[in-house]
């Protein structure tokens, strides 16, 4: 399994192996130096990338800007020079790639679709097929609605919603809801890549990484009481969804600080960036703040004061779900 | 399944019916025929109506739902928590006029209503979605996806009535999945139904706000609640929901002397003590009357409660010894064929006065909805 953190799993391994040694040689005190070690090692990497240019002097995104920044993020994240090589540890030839896109909030605030041909371009560069990469969410027409074009066969990259295939008739459960998965998360896809958007939610208080899975299940509406929390963190829990998910790339183009997740102009931002981490807690975390950033710009009440604080990110970072970190001294933010 | 109708048969049916009508009835039949050839789309505008139970949030286009005590404060763009309600740009509709996903003939007894027209048969449908999530749901399939997901016909109200009245049923029954979520079409349909010569019965949670209560199931001929347990925690962790409207609902249904009777699904381990059951059956008879008609019925594992096995026969009996020393006249066990407590029973001289047979009424002896052996007036619906 490919490590969410800065540290990778031999080295993990390695501050692991150093505790027992040490606790054989010192007791308790060893232990718990070697793993607050560990811990400092073990960050959670976001990176955050902006281009004031994105949009260059007009009002859509630049698509070759899309992709320089899109690499930017990646080199960063992955800590490398070339924009393929990030993709070649990320992926490899023969998976097959979902980009579970969200289309929700009309073409003002869904994700980016220069965003997702540049993703899809460098998947192709680092040997994945065009025809094993499917963009996807839950409905066909909004996802036309926004842009994308609809292809479902053939040789090019797939792009079609869950109505064109179905859910799967068996439920899958974690906490106290099941839910019937997507085909294309089952059947379509092995590797999981989230394209969410950064926005406001009126419920769960922000809407970024984890909700967006509720775009993969037949029953959203059965996960919104009590501000989507445990709900959100019980569903990413699902195996079919955490063994897959390998990447969030946010959207944070346009994003929106209030009055979400509908678009609506007044409320939302050309923010002009991404949001890239392999920790989704993490991601959602700092997205989080970006928005409360915003808010008190806007002279708005922080999310706690308007009583919706997304406090389903502590619970998806708790001992029952452990899905990333939301403390940020395990969090290593790096702007690109 | 018997008495079922088939796809076929439905649309014969509806294509005859709505000859009768209307040549503009008729010609809306074949845009609902490719639906049953998978999911539907969302936006289906045929089947969407504004909704009647609803709030306008003022400035950010948000509704506030009046339906059921949930309240769903629902943003643009967004369903409530029954998944068949929308808002868009600031109204709210309903997803699910007329969008019929499941029609069947069934014996009244199966609803079960055993003091409403034994006998008889009702036309029962019902369509996608409900306002609770039961964790022992035996029609979730319908009830826990949202409209689109699951193929349904264009069943307008007068449609309805007039397919009942074909089928021989005096009874529209709305049924399977949660009729709350689809108000605004069962009180058309109901309107229909009457002026059909059709009455209208429902099969209900209860769990809905005062004023939609009074208003969607005042057009009602007779009620079933199913009373899922005695205490909020199961109501919380099970239903996903509140026993408190739901006793409210029963109280305000006895002011509207509305026909009605409760079901209670006994799951074992769950809800079967023996001081759930005394406190229940308290209850109903210091704030509904003896006469009310409770059935206890048989749990199967269904759903997200797999792992629990069938209620044993001695716990339902149990169910009903108590419900009886606390002095209720009519306590049924259900889903359980062959079961004298199936029988109706005059409460005065012990004589059976309605022998059932699984589904089936096969003996009704009720003169004038009353006793013939001792004269007891015997509550309820008894004669078309």
């Amino acid at each position: 399994m490919r490590s969410r953190c800065g540290a990778d799993r031999r080295d993990f391994l390695k501050k692991c192996l150093t505790g027992v040694a040490v606790l054989g040689a010192s007791g308790r005190i060893g232990l718990l130096a070697a793993a607050e070690e560990g811990a400092a090692l073990a960050k959670s990497r976001v990176v955050v990338a902006r281009d004031a240019m994105l949009r260059g002097t007009g009002t859509t995104v630049d698509s070759g800007r899309m992709l320089t920044l899109l690499d930017r993020a990646m080199q960063a994240l992955f800590d490398r020079d070339n924009p393929i090589e990030p993709w070649k540890k990320l992926v490899h030839p023969g998976e097959m790639v979902g980009l579970k896109v969200n289309a929700l909030g009309g073409r003002g605030l869904s994700s980016n679709v220069q965003l997702v041909e540049a993703i899809c371009e460098r998947l192709q560069e680092a040997g994945i097929k065009a025809s094993d990469i499917v963009v996807w969410d839950r409905d066909s027409d909004e996802m036309e609605h926004v842009g994308f074009h609809v292809v479902a066969g053939g040789n090019r990259v797939q792009c079609f919603g869950t109505d064109r295939v179905d859910y799967e008739p068996e439920l899958s459960t974690f906490g106290s809801v099941g839910s019937r998965l997507s085909k294309i998360l089952t059947q379509r896809c092995n590797v999981l890549i989230n394209v969410p958007v950064l926005k406001d939610h009126d419920g769960a208080g922000v809407t970024i990484a984890l909700k967006n899975m509720y775009g993969v299940i037949h029953n959203p509406n059965k996960y919104h009481p009590n501000g989507c929390n445990p709900y959100i963190a019980d569903l990413n829990m699902l195996p079919e969804i955490r063994s897959k998910m390998r990447l969030t790339i946010c959207d944070a183009s346009t994003a929106c600080f209030e009055g979400g997740p509908g678009y609506k102009p007044e409320y939302s931002w050309k923010n002009n960036g991404l949001i890239v981490s392999q920790d989704p807690v993490a991601l959602d975390y700092t997205g989080w703040q970006v928005i409360e950033r915003k808010r008190a710009e806007k002279g708005l009440k922080t999310l706690e004061g308007d009583k919706r604080a997304p406090n389903y990110i502590a619970t998806a970072a708790d001992a029952q779900h452990r899905l990333g970190a939301n403390d940020p001294k395990r969090i290593a933010m790096v702007e690109a | 399944m018997a008495g079922e109708l088939d796809r076929r048969s439905f649309m014969q049916c509806a294509l005859a019916s709505g000859a009768a009508f209307s040549v503009c009835e008729l010609a809306q039949f074949p845009a609902a025929i490719p639906a049953w050839a998978g999911p539907q789309k969302q936006g289906d505008s045929q089947f969407t109506v504004e909704a009647r139970f609803y709030e306008k949030v003022p400035n950010n286009k948000k509704i506030k739902c009046k339906l059921c005590p949930r309240e769903c404060t629902v943003g643009d763009r967004e369903r409530g928590y029954c998944g068949v309600r929308e808002n868009r740009a600031g109204t709210y509709y309903t997803l699910v006029h007329s969008r019929v996903c499941a029609a069947h003939i069934d014996p009244i007894e199966k609803k079960p209503l055993f003091h409403y027209l034994p006998g008889t048969l009702a036309f029962s449908v019902a369509t996608a979605g409900c306002n609770v999530n039961c964790k022992f749901c035996q029609n979730w399939d319908i009830s826990q996806v949202r409209p689109e997901q699951v193929p349904a016909e264009y069943a307008p109200p007068k449609l309805l009535a007039e397919l009942a009245k074909q089928r021989g049923c005096p009874t529209i029954a709305y049924t399977y999945s949660e009729p709350v979520i689809f108000s605004e079409y069962l009180m058309d349909a109901a309107d229909a139904g009457h002026e059909a010569g059709v009455r209208s019965v429902v099969v209900s949670n209860g769990y809905m706000q005062e004023e939609s209560l009074k208003t969607a199931y005042g057009k009602m001929d007779a009620v079933k609640i199913d009373l899922k347990a005695f205490t909020e925690s199961y109501y919380k962790d099970v239903v996903v929901a509140e026993l408190k409207p739901v006793l409210a609902s029963l109280v305000t249904l006895r002011k509207m002397n509305k026909w009605t009777e409760i079901v209670y699904l006994v799951v074992p381990g769950m809800n079967d003590s023996d001081a759930e059951f005394r406190g229940l059956a308290n209850w109903i008879k210091t704030n509904l009357g003896v006469d009310v008609p409770i059935h206890f019925t048989q749990f199967h594992p269904e759903y997200l409660l797999k792992n629990l096995p069938i209620t044993p026969v001695p716990t339902l009996e149990r169910a009903k010894a108590i419900a009886d020393a606390e002095g209720l006249h009519y306590v049924y066990i259900g889903n359980v064929p062959g079961h004298p407590a199936q029988n109706t029973y005059c409460p005065k001289c012990r004589h059976m006065l309605v022998e059932r047979v699984g589904f089936t009424a096969s003996q009704v002896l009720i003169r004038k909805g009353s006793c013939p052996f001792c004269g007891q007036p015997i509550p309820g619906v008894w004669h078309a």
